[in-house]
């Protein structure tokens, strides 16, 4: 007993050491991409500090200000209606934020599940499941978001539930690739042979082996995650309006006065591609320095 | 080969099983207010009659197994997809009418993608490491983050507003006027497709930088062979077996791509056919939709492994 109360001890201080040493090995080696993952970190802050940052509030209207260009009073510009660009971006990171983060974690968590059971089991279960998979990624991701909000309706959790269930399935494919190749390492057949049970055998020995590609499956679907929203946003089954979205912003009533100030166009795509682009190379720098096997995978 | 192939049409039984399963209960989940919904909606009038009677259409009176059957029954044996619910017309002649135009804008968002994808791929490779490869590289990476719709909306506005110059909407068929047609298909056909150029690019580098370090490459050079022969005869072709797996793999992005492509340029392709069957709620439409695109995506990838054959002399199909 007194063992396993020494053991968090230690291992927790040697965990904080090498995060910090991952962070610098990051910098060093992969500028561009710790480049991504500041921004990254400076996005997470925009969205959950939005509503202090916001100079106006999301749905503030001032119809004096009507398409206003970029000054310093409204950096990004005004709208049709006068709602300041600016602040409607940064609450659009916020709704991003939310998405990105609950969304990639459910897909990630389903993915673990899926991945660690069928990888592990194997056997007609794992035969099964990985045709119901086949079929299941030979439908386009949209159509199928598409398909399920025209069912459920519009909706902050709908979007939610659906994307992490469509990038979950997807996903497990990658998890059950890791689990199998660690399925048959010697401290499985160990740990199998003094009889550990099935699910201390998945929490203890596959699943703290696997981490490296799940946080690199996490990561790339932060970016996935940001764009398929917008993209369902944009074709006006996301998050409805009022509520700011970076692909909202770009669709609707939005687009016919994007000819009087196209400063309209310019804001929301440049965050969007600002983010993903930063996630994606953060994940590519991430998966280079955790997983070699996975480079070139996407 | 042909037994090969015979196997690979009957793995796709139970891919389509499953993929049918899927369309089919995603779009029965529909909850008994949405029929309510439909009838609010569309102004059919929400008395006794139409509700019935719209419940006897979607066949939602009778049990869950049977109404797959009867619809799994007609699509496999009179290719009959139901009709839709609004226009009344047959769910097949309006896929008959949309599926050749996607399928023209996804060909060539293709060749686009390939036209870009594979000269800078193998430019990248074979200068490695210059300033020219970086600057590829970035360019593939930033191609990846930039979202289609967002590209789509600058072409409209910015070349509207500088020049004078917009895009047309109103579509003409290849058949009417080709020419018409392909200047109209090309623009979004481009923004497609250097979308899909951005992963090809970068897929073709890694394997042609895998490819050039193998011995035969160096025995090639040592012939005093020239640069071209060695580059494409000898490299790309060993080259090109992953790069082709990866455009298979990619159908379903293409095709998602092509939704919203053809949702800005207002093209009546699959795409649109699917947004204004899901905006007026019309399920015989979005089931039929998402069935044939699954089919699609299935036969695209069994397109793309029996081109290994043609690719590479060494794959024999047993």
């Amino acid at each position: 007993m007194t063992l396993a109360i020494d053991i968090p001890a230690t291992s927790g201080k040697t965990e904080r050491n090498g995060v910090l040493r991952f962070v610098i090995r990051l910098f060093r080696e992969k500028p561009l991409g710790a480049a991504g993952g500041v921004i990254f970190i400076l996005f997470l802050l925009c969205g959950i500090f939005a509503d202090v940052l916001a100079p106006y509030g999301m749905n503030q209207i001032s119809p004096r200000n009507r398409l206003m260009a970029p000054s310093w009073a409204y950096p990004f510009g005004t709208d049709n209606l006068g709602r300041d660009m600016l602040s409607r971006c940064l609450y659009g990171a916020q709704i991003s934020v939310i998405i990105a983060f609950t969304a990639a974690s459910l897909a990630t968590i389903i993915s673990i599940a899926i991945g660690i059971l069928t990888g592990y089991l194997g056997g007609k279960i794992d035969l099964i499941t990985q045709r119901f998979v086949d079929a299941w990624m030979s439908f386009p991701d949209l159509i199928i978001l598409l398909v399920v909000v025209s069912v459920l309706g519009p909706g902050l959790p709908q979007i939610i539930g659906t994307l992490g269930l469509l990038l979950g399935i997807a996903g497990s494919r990658i998890i059950r690739s890791a689990v199998v190749s660690v399925r048959e390492n010697m401290y499985v057949h160990a740990a199998q042979s003094i009889g550990a049970s099935t699910g201390r055998i998945l929490w203890r020995h596959i699943l703290p082996n696997i981490m490296p590609p799940i946080i690199v499956l996490f990561t790339t679907r932060v970016g996935t995650v940001i764009l398929a929203e917008s993209g369902l946003s944009f074709l006006g089954l996301g998050v409805p309006p009022p509520t700011p979205t970076w692909g909202g912003m770009l669709s609707g009533s939005g687009r016919t006065f994007m000819f009087q100030g196209p400063w309209l166009a310019l804001a929301p795509g440049l965050c969007l591609t600002i983010v993903v682009y930063s996630t994606n190379v953060f994940g590519d720098a991430l998966r280079d320095l955790l997983d070699p096997r996975m480079r070139g995978s996407r | 080969m042909q037994a090969y192939l015979a196997r690979r049409l009957l793995a796709l039984v139970p891919a389509l099983f499953f993929a049918s399963l899927i369309v089919f209960v995603i779009v029965r989940l529909v909850p008994g207010n949405v029929i309510d919904m439909m009838l609010a909606q569309n102004d059919v009038g929400a008395d006794k009659l139409s509700r019935d009677q719209l419940i006897a259409t979607l066949g939602l009176d009778r049990p869950m197994w049977l109404q797959y059957f009867h619809w799994i029954g007609g699509i496999l044996f009179h290719g009959d997809f139901g009709r839709s619910l609004w226009q009344n017309t047959p769910v097949r002649e309006l896929l008959g009418a949309r599926l050749p135009v996607t399928f023209q804008l996804g060909f060539m968002a293709l060749i686009i993608a390939l036209c870009i994808a594979l000269p800078i791929g193998i430019y990248s490779a074979i200068r490695q490491d210059t300033a020219g490869d970086y600057l590829t590289r970035s360019f593939s990476i930033l191609m990846l983050a930039v979202p289609s719709f967002w590209m789509g909306t600058m072409v409209m506005v910015f070349p509207s507003i500088w020049w004078g110059w917009s895009p047309q909407v109103n579509f003409v068929a290849f058949t009417d006027d080709p020419l018409q047609n392909l200047k109209q298909m090309i623009l979004p056909a481009i923004i497609l497709g250097t979308a899909l150029s951005a992963i090809t690019m970068r897929l073709t580098r890694t394997m042609m930088l895998e490819v050039l370090r193998q011995d035969y490459i160096r025995t090639a050079w040592a012939k005093g062979l020239s640069e071209p022969l060695v580059v494409i005869r000898h490299a790309l072709r060993n080259a090109l077996i992953p790069v082709v797996t990866l455009i298979g793999l990619q159908a379903p992005i293409l095709i998602g791509g092509a939704v919203i492509v053809e949702q800005i340029f207002v093209i009546p392709g699959m795409g649109l056919l699917l947004l204004d069957a899901i905006s007026q709620r019309d399920y015989p439409i979005i089931t039929g939709v998402s069935l044939v695109i699954g089919l699609c995506v299935m036969l695209i990838n069994l397109a793309v492994d029996l081109s290994y054959g043609l690719l590479d002399p060494k794959v024999r199909y047993r």
